[in-house]
């Protein structure tokens, strides 16, 4: 849990290439600001894996590598509030009817359970559609005071 | 660091020694490959220590499963030993411990091929 004797506030934003590397940037920027925010070791693995994931479908899945487009990314800690944003300029897709990756029917699938591990780690989700294109993803977990 | 694989040979059962990370990209398919291959080359007593793996992510476990399967499919066996906490965490987040074969010492695991 973060540590809410310690308040914070702090925001980073980057626009990053559609790359591998762009992952582990975000990932890193966005642990550098919960780290910063007082977040606990098993707290920024959960902050790290679930950006990870975004960023992951936003270059991969989102721009498709595309050298041209962008991936958007800010990471912000504002009194207990962490939040991190990530935009992709792809054709997007609909989060809310993905299948279930723990049915038995889906349970081998080699893929499909980076939106699950994002809901399981952060206390808040949403995914929206930008216009004219692309998604924007808002994850987002709470300091509890200890 | 990206993943490291040590491979050898403890009777008929091929052991990994995977170090680093299983991550999308080098990480992942490093380990494909090299479960491919080995089942190619007839190695079907497949144990994965992963006591070194520092760093998992979805893409990493779907190779997991990827390897499960094609070793299964093959006719042979895909254990795993030494899972780190964050590896087991998410195994059973994401409803697989109970899918693989989880041991904790080696000598126990290589015997309990058959």
């Amino acid at each position: 849990m973060g540590d809410l004797s310690r308040p914070a506030t702090e925001s980073v934003e980057r626009s990053l290439d559609s790359t591998l590397d762009s992952v582990d940037q975000a990932e890193d920027l966005a642990v550098g600001v919960a780290r910063r925010a007082g977040f606990d070791e098993e707290d920024l693995m959960k902050i790290g894996l679930a950006v990870r994931e975004s960023m992951v479908n936003a270059v991969v899945h989102g721009n498709r590598y595309n050298t041209n487009k962008k991936v958007r990314f800010s990471a912000s800690m504002s009194g207990s509030r962490f939040t991190v944003r990530v935009a992709d300029e792809g054709e997007g897709f609909d989060h809310a009817h993905l299948p279930d990756p723990l049915t038995p029917e889906n349970l081998l699938r080699t893929s499909g359970r980076g939106i699950f591990l994002i809901r399981s780690f952060m206390d808040d989700f949403q995914a929206r559609h930008l216009d004219p294109a692309g998604t924007e993803v808002t994850l987002v977990k709470f300091a509890v005071s200890k | 660091m990206s993943v490291n694989l040590g491979i050898r040979q403890v009777g008929d059962v091929t052991v990994v020694d995977v170090a680093g990370r299983i991550t999308l990209g080098e990480g992942s398919s490093a380990l494909r490959e090299a479960l491919r291959d080995m089942v190619g080359k007839n190695q079907k007593k497949i144990l994965l220590n992963l006591g070194d793996v520092s760093y998992i992510d979805s893409s990493g476990i779907g190779e997991l499963v990827s390897g499960f399967t094609t070793v299964t499919n093959a006719g042979g066996q895909l254990k795993l030993l030494n899972l780190t906490k964050r590896v087991k965490d998410l195994l059973q987040i994401t409803k697989l411990y109970t899918v693989f074969d989880v041991h904790e010492d080696e000598a126990h695991a290589v015997r309990s091929f058959t």
